[in-house]
């Protein structure tokens, strides 16, 4: 069931998920709800579906239990702000961060992993 | 380059985006250029209640609706971007982008908005995410019975520390002063409440821990006494700066760097206008920026008319 309203594609369930990243060299998934910190993620993620052909975004809902390769992920242990942004690189996790993170902050990590 | 818009405005918040529905339903070629998230504070506030003709609703679906209107009404809005440069004086204005992109148009309306005061003191961006916080119905059921601190006295700090008893097991408020300047009931209903309690006259000093916070360190403002005390997580809602430190040499500002307008929302420099909470106002609400945009589109359309 979706949960996020935006137009980045929402993934909804576990399988769903790791097809995706085993099947996307770089992948960057934003697990939140519509709240203040996440909306302004997926809003730049957005305009990053047009600048970063390398890259597949998506989002999913935090509030199921399908996000829990991503809300249980070692990385994300400690984590204590939505939304949880993870990034894949040939279906391995190699960076996530938490809270809300601007364009330019983006960017930066997709620079530095998916280089 | 080349393209001339009838009205550039800078800021997609409640101003800036109904700035945008007025201009471009009146088919002046508008354009609106947004350093952060469409729909500015608006997105930042869980819920609105007090808007008239709206029943309560979420503040990211205002904003989405008015984000909505003024595309549909032919306004293009580009976000995300830097800017690097104004041009505002002369009949022909010109914004330059940091990616080097430059727009140009017969009229401005700025609308920035305001930015999230922060504290900058240690550990602070060390530990957001980790601890410390800046939204309660964001990121509360992360503290399920824990307990938490929420710094601040205005209405956004009482009102989370409210929503806050939900999900945490004790919520101290540590603020600066000895009174609030929340809306009185917003202080009755904290007050009431047994799961919260007060530090006043205090500011944080330090956030601590290890990987997560674990502690903050706390200034008595009177005695200059220093205590620290554990914590699970902190929440800051200190207020907002108008975002207006690329323009305080440019249009005329007081020393609150809050732009200075006149009724009809027009600066010092002529086809130049301001909105929202970056001017010199008292009441700071969707309902009063929504009422500068539409009065600065109004006003800069008039502007056109006289120009032409």
């Amino acid at each position: 069931m979706k949960m996020l309203e935006t137009a980045v594609h929402e993934i909804e369930t576990a399988a769903e998920l790791e097809k995706i990243t085993k099947e996307n060299e770089n992948v960057m998934v934003s697990c939140g709800r519509m709240g203040p910190m996440c909306i302004p993620v997926y809003d730049a993620m957005e305009e990053l579906e047009e600048e970063r052909p390398d890259v597949k975004f998506y989002v999913m809902g935090f509030d199921t239990p399908e996000a829990s390769p991503i809300t249980n992920a070692p990385m994300c242990r400690g984590f204590m702000g939505l939304p949880f942004n993870v990034y894949y690189k040939n279906g391995q996790m190699v960076k996530a961060t938490t809270s809300i993170q601007d364009k330019e902050q983006i960017v930066s990590v997709m620079d530095q992993f998916f280089a | 380059m080349d393209e001339v818009y009838d009205v550039m405005i800078l800021g997609a918040g409640a101003a800036g985006l109904a700035s945008g529905i007025y201009s471009s339903r009146a088919r002046l070629n508008t354009l609106i250029l947004n350093e952060g998230a469409i729909g500015g504070q608006m997105v930042l506030t869980n819920e609105i209640a007090n808007y008239p003709g709206v029943e309560k609703t979420k503040g990211y679906m205002v904003a989405g609706i008015m984000k909505k209107q003024a595309k549909e009404f032919g306004c293009k809005i580009k976000s995300n971007i830097k800017i690097a440069q104004y041009k505002l004086k002369g009949n022909i204005k010109i914004i330059k982008l940091e990616d080097g992109l430059s727009f140009q148009a017969k009229s401005v309306i700025l609308a920035p908005g305001g930015k999230p005061r922060q504290l900058n003191i240690p550990g602070e961006e060390q530990f957001k995410g980790t601890g410390v916080s800046y939204c309660a119905t964001c990121d509360g059921d992360f503290f399920t019975d824990k307990d938490v601190i929420v710094i601040g006295g205005g209405n956004s700090a009482l009102e989370e520390a409210v929503t806050l008893t939900n999900y945490a097991s004790k919520v101290t408020i540590v603020h600066q002063f000895n009174h609030f300047q929340a809306f009185e009931h917003a202080v009755r209903e904290a007050e009431k409440n047994t799961k919260i309690s007060f530090i006043m006259e205090s500011e944080p000093r330090e956030f601590k821990g290890n990987k997560v916070l674990e502690s903050v360190v706390i200034q008595n403002v009177t005695t200059g006494e220093l205590s620290e005390i554990k914590t699970d997580g902190v929440f800051i809602f200190i207020g907002y700066l108008p975002n207006t430190d690329a323009l305080k040499n440019i249009v005329k500002t007081n020393e609150l760097n809050e732009i200075i307008v006149d009724a009809d929302m027009k600066t010092n420099i002529p086809g130049v206008f301001a909105a929202g909470d970056c001017i010199v106002k008292k009441y700071r609400q969707v309902t009063t920026a929504v009422a500068d945009g539409t009065i600065a589109a109004l006003s800069a359309m008039e502007y056109l008319k006289s120009a032409d």
